[in-house]
């Protein structure tokens, strides 16, 4: 390994992933301003460009995956992804939960 | 001279230490996601946020990131002044990035829509500061490179640096992509 996968940058992998991420950015963003299709529509169409232009970001930009084997950074990659998701699930499911009750503490005359 | 198993280990190491800032990030979102709705009778995200301004915000960082990008593209102690260049058009956007985030934060404090208003503005405040604050930092660490660099050349410890550097920022703009989602976009959406 002459020189580090990270310094050799290929040109077309990053010109290829800064076009993506101007479409899914601008798709996302007419998507909300113009409004052509229902809010839950939006919502959900919003939250997978977002977690797609993540990767293209991931892949092209910052090399994940590409690095020689073991593939140490992708599984370091897939844990802080792993508590991510419980953390910020977890956090929202626990206080809808906690608000749901308080909410309903009077209907049960306490 | 840094052998590549040196190299190797230390861009290992920040890459660690960037997912655990990934962590540090979650936290802040889940609060958000928690406090978003707790405006305590004033103003919501779709009264506050302008998506424009936001977008502009957006293709800054963006342009940055490819520009730090095309810095560090196939480089060697031969092409300092393309890596300098490069990385002073980075440095410019993000400060671009920073002054309108400044900006924005400070016409909605003289509004009265401080951090102190509401649960809603204070988890966006701290969520947008703190992803301010990591590009304000990486700008500072920008300026400390570019000056090393011109006055000792780019020998490879100091490219090493750039390397770690250029995946920082690549870093924070991935951040961005969901603060502009979740936040902007989804505030405005209602």
């Amino acid at each position: 390994m002459k020189e580090s996968y990270h310094s050799v940058g290929k040109y077309k992998a990053y010109l290829i992933g800064f076009i993506l991420c101007i479409v899914l950015t601008l798709a996302s963003y007419f998507m909300v301003t113009e409004r052509l299709f229902s809010v839950q529509t939006i919502f959900f169409t919003i939250i997978g460009l977002a977690i797609v232009q993540t990767f293209v970001q991931l892949v092209c930009f910052l090399s994940l995956g590409k690095e020689p084997k073991p593939h140490w950074n992708s599984i370091v990659f897939l844990f802080a992804a792993i508590v991510l998701i419980i953390l910020v699930f977890g956090s929202m499911w626990i206080m809808y939960h906690l608000e749901y009750r308080l909410m309903s503490m009077p209907a049960e005359g306490m | 001279m840094m052998n590549a198993d040196t190299d190797s280990k230390t861009f290992f190491g920040f890459w660690v230490y960037l997912m655990s800032d990934c962590i540090l990030f979650a936290t802040l979102f889940a609060t958000y996601a928690v406090l978003h709705k707790g405006t305590f009778g004033g103003p919501s995200g779709k009264e506050l946020f302008n998506l424009p301004y936001a977008l502009v915000e957006t293709f800054l960082l963006l342009i940055s990131s490819f520009t730090s990008g095309l810095a560090m593209m196939k480089i060697g102690p031969e092409n300092k002044h393309r890596v300098l260049g490069w990385f002073f058009v980075t440095f410019l956007l993000g400060a671009g990035f920073v002054g309108m985030e400044i900006n924005e934060f400070y016409h909605m404090i003289q509004e009265g829509n401080g951090p102190a208003r509401s649960g809603f503005l204070t988890s966006f405040f701290t969520l947008v500061g703190t992803h301010g604050f990591h590009v304000s930092m990486g700008l500072i660490w920008m300026v400390i490179f570019m000056a090393q660099a011109f006055c000792q050349g780019l020998t490879p410890v100091i490219l090493r640096r750039f390397v770690c550097l250029k995946l920082f920022w690549h870093f924070l703009d991935v951040v961005w992509i969901f603060i502009f989602t979740f936040v902007y976009l989804m505030g405005v959406l209602g």
